[in-house]
């Protein structure tokens, strides 16, 4: 539990912004004491629907404007001045993928300047881990989900395909930091993981055929052996036990 | 079956010829197996070689005794002389033959698994010793299988152990193989005893403390049967590093219980205070961590070592198995865990050896290791089935016996059950409810707790022979039914399989992608977790381990992503091969209507990637016509593919007499025990390679010009070809010209021209061909036929209408799917087009004589 005067801040930050004021039904109360419920109906909002949990939303906010600096807003400064991501080599890939607008759900595409907490939260929640509750059909969704911020986030230009241009681009930053192969390997190994993509998708190609790029559904088939599950999940802290128990207990 | 009658019969005449009092029995084993294997087939052998041995059981008793000899014998009957190794090979091939029996009948062993039936098998064999001697002269003793048997089998799961999993789960892993270790043993001998004051099992002489003895030997989960029963099933990932790595640590585990309360035993119930007892806590610590870090040592040791063992390369495996055996031995001085010792080891050398020594050197070292672990494997389940006809050991107390099966496999299930609640609260993948199950069921004991079962003490534990008699029962009871319905009940289940494909390339990348984004997304949301320690550590590691641990070179091509490319490239140049080979020859590699769809898709929009042929390119570019290339009809396709199956059929002949190389230097054999190729003389390989660049070179100019000129210098060729085309030249050349045309290379042009100033690599050699190509092979000598030039109507009018041949769907056909990935490959090679422009003036001066060929000639340039 984060002591009162953490909360207390949080609140005042987010009335300064004035956003939304959800459900805050105490307008007898005082007005910290409304601020505070006011938090706790966004949070339990946003909780519905990332499927976070209100301790995990707490603690993401908690970052979040350590990240913005007490702002309402993050921007890719904010993120890139994280100095334990300087040695990723895909860093700006990700950092891209926070501002990209095709990963908050919503049907449209290009980028942001900025994003708010919300659209933070949405990022972060491609990599919440399933419970033992997630059923079948579930997890099928997530795995899509989670494939399809993958596909995203190499597809840099937003058409849907990722382009052998585009890709060389990811196995390029890919190798970069490995430091002993060269960019001439790295073209080669692009170029061979292209061609396993359009061999196994385009068994029969034509000879006037050209492999214009990896689309989503192909990129979905390649990818269906990989498992997922250990794969693109992170542990979130403070995990709301609830929804990890193991309803199924016999002994 | 033919084969395994063979075998049985070469080992009752082993056995004969042995004349071993003991092993007498062994003939009729053998044979008993074969019947059982094969019914109605051998019956008649068995029983003559029983005889045979029996009889020669009678010889055999004044074969050994050494009498005062008279005078000088020319040979003597040594059997006590070589006794023990013989007996000890004979049995190695006995179980190995075990082995070969059972894997020949795949449907058996679809349902029930290798080692249950091993385990019959030694009923079997152990039967048949009984019947003989009367005495159960085999079974497994605890010093050859703690010293000789396990070592290697531990060694070799630890060297193959899929790290990132095992270190990824090994919190889950250490819960599962200490506190469910201590769990089982505690709860069991509790529990019996309880019984037993409860005055379930009658009168045995059994206090507390051997009965928690008793329970920490039969705890622990058998590597060796968990691996053999689950290798069958292929559970995902997860699941089975759970498994298998519960069973690996807890052996180390259920090694140090069992030493602490022997030794409890030893002071007896009065002398145990809490001093003793936190010193027995303080000891298991120390015993399982001391083991763990002296395996990390010799790990250690062992990367440092083969460093520097590149001039020593043939015995560079060795070091290995060496150093492995004396982590354990040494664990097993100082009395650490040597079975967590020698895990420790091969788990931490694993990475390093694997660069730092040669490639031939890391497949010895997998395969022997492999071929060890497997036999020792093999002969553990067989003497596990031997040991237990023996009826020193068969106490039977009913009421300990079923208590203990019964406690086993309830403890195992609560256990788990209840280990797996707790850490699914942790876990960020909970382990579902189904692989629990499987978990639990999964629970198989082995021969580890039958060794520690015969170690025990008799003069301090009166009811040993009780004791391993259950524990045989238990064994048998997990191994062999548990093992058989492990299957149905995993298909029942419908437990997540592993899928079994291979890793694809872009499988790998992406699972990079995943490692640094899951970094990232930690580092964005502020948290230390899993993935921040993995790379924490990678970084480490990359910065210090690998510059202590791994030679320079080795360092460099140490990229999971590149070895998994080079590795599948490797693999369609062997598909390339093969399916070269299917034809024939490897000539439609060379085809050049194989590669220029690949041309064709990449050098519109991706101009970058044909950098390297940028000759070709510009050469093509400007006659404008890359983008149109029409297709060949299949018809005319097919005629032309006749023509160039008929003309590799001759190629081939011709090519054999001409590249398999007449030995200069016959039967120069050459020895040493430090080298592989000795007996490859240098200039041997030299003249090979000079020979196929030669050729490699000859048909690409004659293809270039549009005439396959040099095929018809061969002498040979023409020989065939009279005999094989009754029609005549003109058909004959017609077709030749097809076949030069359409498949691009013959590559059996016999060097004409070529030969005097044949370099030794192929760019030079072009220059020198301009310069020397007047020096010419008398050998052969170019005899230029005009009938050549015939081009049949129909395909000079294909000519006129383009250039590049486009490959019709048929020739794509013949290019299988995944050699694709070749193509940039070939795609470089393609820039020794330039040969063609500068081969140009040599085909003008044939334009007179052959009107179409000399279009196409002039296209070319």
């Amino acid at each position: 539990m984060p002591n009162s005067s953490v909360r207390v801040q949080r609140a005042r930050a987010r009335s300064v912004r004035g956003s939304r004021t959800g459900r805050a039904g105490g307008a007898a109360a005082a007005a910290m004491g409304a601020s505070q419920t006011r938090s706790e109906h966004r949070h339990q909002d946003l909780a519905d629907r990332t499927g976070f949990s209100l301790e995990q939303i707490k603690n993401l906010h908690r970052r979040f404007q350590q990240l913005s600096g007490d702002e309402e807003t993050i921007s890719k400064e904010n993120l890139e001045s994280i100095p334990a991501l300087a040695n990723n080599p895909i860093r700006k890939q990700i950092i891209g993928a926070f501002f990209d607008k095709r990963n908050q759900n919503r049907d449209e595409v290009g980028s942001c300047e900025q994003i708010g907490f919300e659209q933070f939260l949405m990022v972060m929640s491609h990599f919440r881990p399933p419970s033992l509750k997630t059923t079948a059909e579930e997890k099928e969704a997530m795995r899509r989900e989670k494939l399809r911020f993958l596909f995203n986030m190499h597809d840099t230009d937003n058409d849907g395909t990722i382009t052998l241009v585009e890709y060389r681009k990811v196995v390029e930053e890919l190798l970069s930091k490995s430091g002993a192969i060269e960019e001439e390997t790295a073209k080669a190994i692009a170029d061979a993981a292209m061609l396993e993509v359009a061999s196994t998708n385009v068994p029969a190609m034509g000879p006037d055929d050209f492999y214009e790029g990896i689309t989503f559904e192909h990129f979905e088939q390649i990818l269906k052996g990989l498992e997922m599950e250990t794969r693109m999940h992170i542990r979130f802290l403070d995990v709301d036990t609830t929804t990890m128990r193991c309803g199924k207990f016999t002994s | 079956m033919a084969a395994t009658r063979g075998f049985a019969l070469l080992l009752c005449t082993l056995l004969m010829a042995s004349r071993g009092a003991s092993l007498a029995s062994g003939g009729p084993v053998q044979s008993t197996s074969t019947v059982t294997a094969d019914p109605g087939h051998n019956t008649g052998g068995g029983h003559e070689a029983a005889t045979n041995s029996s009889s020669a059981d009678q010889g055999a008793t004044d074969g050994h005794e050494t009498a005062p000899i008279t005078t000088l014998p020319i040979v003597t009957w040594k059997w006590t002389h070589v006794s023990t190794p013989y007996l000890v090979a004979l049995w190695v091939l006995v179980s190995w033959i075990c082995k070969l029996i059972i894997e020949a009948n795949h449907h058996v062993t679809e349902v029930i698994p290798e080692s249950a039936l091993l385990i019959c098998f030694g009923f079997i064999l152990g039967g048949i010793i009984w019947g003989a001697d009367m005495v159960q002269t085999f079974k497994l003793n605890p010093t050859v299988f703690f010293f000789y048997l396990l070592p290697q089998i531990i060694l070799d799961t630890g060297y193959s152990m899929p790290n990132k999993l095992f270190f990824g789960n090994l919190g889950a892993i250490l819960v599962y193989a200490v506190i469910g270790t201590v769990w089982n043993a505690a709860s069991l001998g509790l529990s019996l005893w309880g019984c037993h004051q409860g005055g379930a099992m009658g009168q045995l002489d059994i206090g507390l403390l051997q009965y928690l003895l008793f329970g920490s030997l039969i705890a622990a989960v058998d590597p060796v049967a968990v691996i053999a029963v689950f290798e069958q099933v292929h559970v995902n990932e997860v699941l089975f590093i759970l498994v298998f790595g519960e069973s690996l640590l807890n052996d180390g585990v259920t090694v140090v219980l069992f030493n602490v309360f022997d030794a409890f035993v030893s002071l007896g119930g009065p002398g145990i205070n809490a001093v003793e007892i936190i010193k027995g806590i303080i000891s298991f610590f120390v015993v399982a961590f001391g083991g763990s870090f002296l395996g990390l040592a010799f790990g250690l040791l062992i990367s440092l070592l083969t460093k520097v063992t590149q001039n020593i390369k043939i015995i560079e495996p060795a070091f290995v198995f060496v150093l492995g055996y004396l982590a354990y031995l040494t664990a097993e001085m100082l009395s650490l865990s040597s079975i967590l010792s020698i895990t420790f080891c091969g788990v931490s050398c694993q990475k390093y050896i694997n660069a730092n020594m040669d490639e031939n050197s890391v497949n010895t070292v997998r395969y022997v290791m492999k071929v060890f672990a497997n036999g020792s494997e093999t002969i553990i389940f067989v003497f596990l089935g031997i040991s237990a006809i023996d009826k020193e050991i068969w106490v039977w107390n009913t009421g300990f016996i079923l208590l203990t099966l019964f406690f086993i496999f309830v403890y195992r299930i609560i256990g788990v059950f209840f280990l797996t609640w707790i850490l699914n609260r942790y876990r960020l993948v909970p382990v579902e409810f189904i692989d629990q199950v499987i978990m639990s069921y999964g629970g198989l004991r082995g021969a580890v707790a039958y060794g520690l079962a015969a170690l025990l003490n008799e003069s301090k534990i009166k009811e040993k022979n009780l004791m391993i008699c259950t524990t045989l029962l238990v064994v048998y009871f997990t191994v062999i039914l548990q093992g058989i319905t492990m299957k149905p009940l995993v298909k029942w289940l419908k437990v997540k399989k592993a899928s079994v494909s291979e890793l694809t390339l872009i499988e790998k990348l992406q699972d990079k992608v995943f490692d640094h984004m899951l970094v990232a997304i930690e580092d964005v949301s502020g948290q230390i977790g899993h993935n921040y320690m993995r790379d924490k550590w990678n970084q480490f590691e990359e910065r210090w381990m690998k510059r202590i641990l791994m030679k320079k070179s080795a360092r460099k091509s140490r990229d999971q992503v590149f070895k998994v490319f080079h590795r599948l490239n490797l693999k369609d140049a062997m598909n390339y091969v093969a399916e070269g080979e299917r034809r024939g020859s490897l000539e439609f590699v060379r085809n050049e209507t194989a590669f220029i769809d690949f041309k064709k898709k990449f050098v519109d929009d991706l101009p970058d990637i044909t950098a390297g042929m940028s000759d070709d390119h510009t050469a093509a570019s400007s006659m404008g016509r890359i983008d149109q290339v029409p297709s060949v009809s299949l018809e005319m396709h097919e005629q032309n593919m006749k023509g160039v199956r008929q003309m590799e059929d001759i190629n081939t002949h011709h090519l054999l007499q001409q590249h398999l190389y007449k030995g200069r230097k016959q039967h120069r054999h050459r020895y040493s025990r430090s080298h592989f190729n000795v007996n490859k003389d240098e200039d041997e390989v030299q003249e090979i390679f000079q020979r196929t660049m030669r050729n490699r070179l000859e048909s690409f100019k004659s293809a270039k010009m549009g005439v396959s000129q040099p095929k018809k210098i061969s002498k040979h060729a023409k020989k065939d070809q009279l005999q094989k085309v009754p029609n005549g030249k003109s058909t004959d050349n017609s077709k030749r010209y097809l076949a030069g045309d359409e498949d691009f290379q013959l590559s059996e042009g016999d060097a004409s021209g070529f030969g005097a100033s044949g370099g030794s690599y192929p760019f030079p050699m072009m220059v020198s061909y301009r310069a020397g190509a007047g020096i010419e092979n008398p050998a052969y000598i170019p005899d230029l036929d005009p009938m050549a030039a015939k081009i049949p109507p129909w395909l000079a009018q294909a000519e006129l209408d383009g250039e590049p041949v486009a490959p019709s769907q048929r020739a794509q056909l013949r290019m299988p799917s995944d050699l694709s990935r070749l193509a940039p490959l070939r795609i470089s090679a393609r820039s020794n087009d330039s040969f063609a422009q500068a081969d140009a003036p040599a085909a003008r001066q044939r334009d007179d004589e052959a009107p179409a060929p000399s279009k196409r000639g002039g296209h070319n340039v």
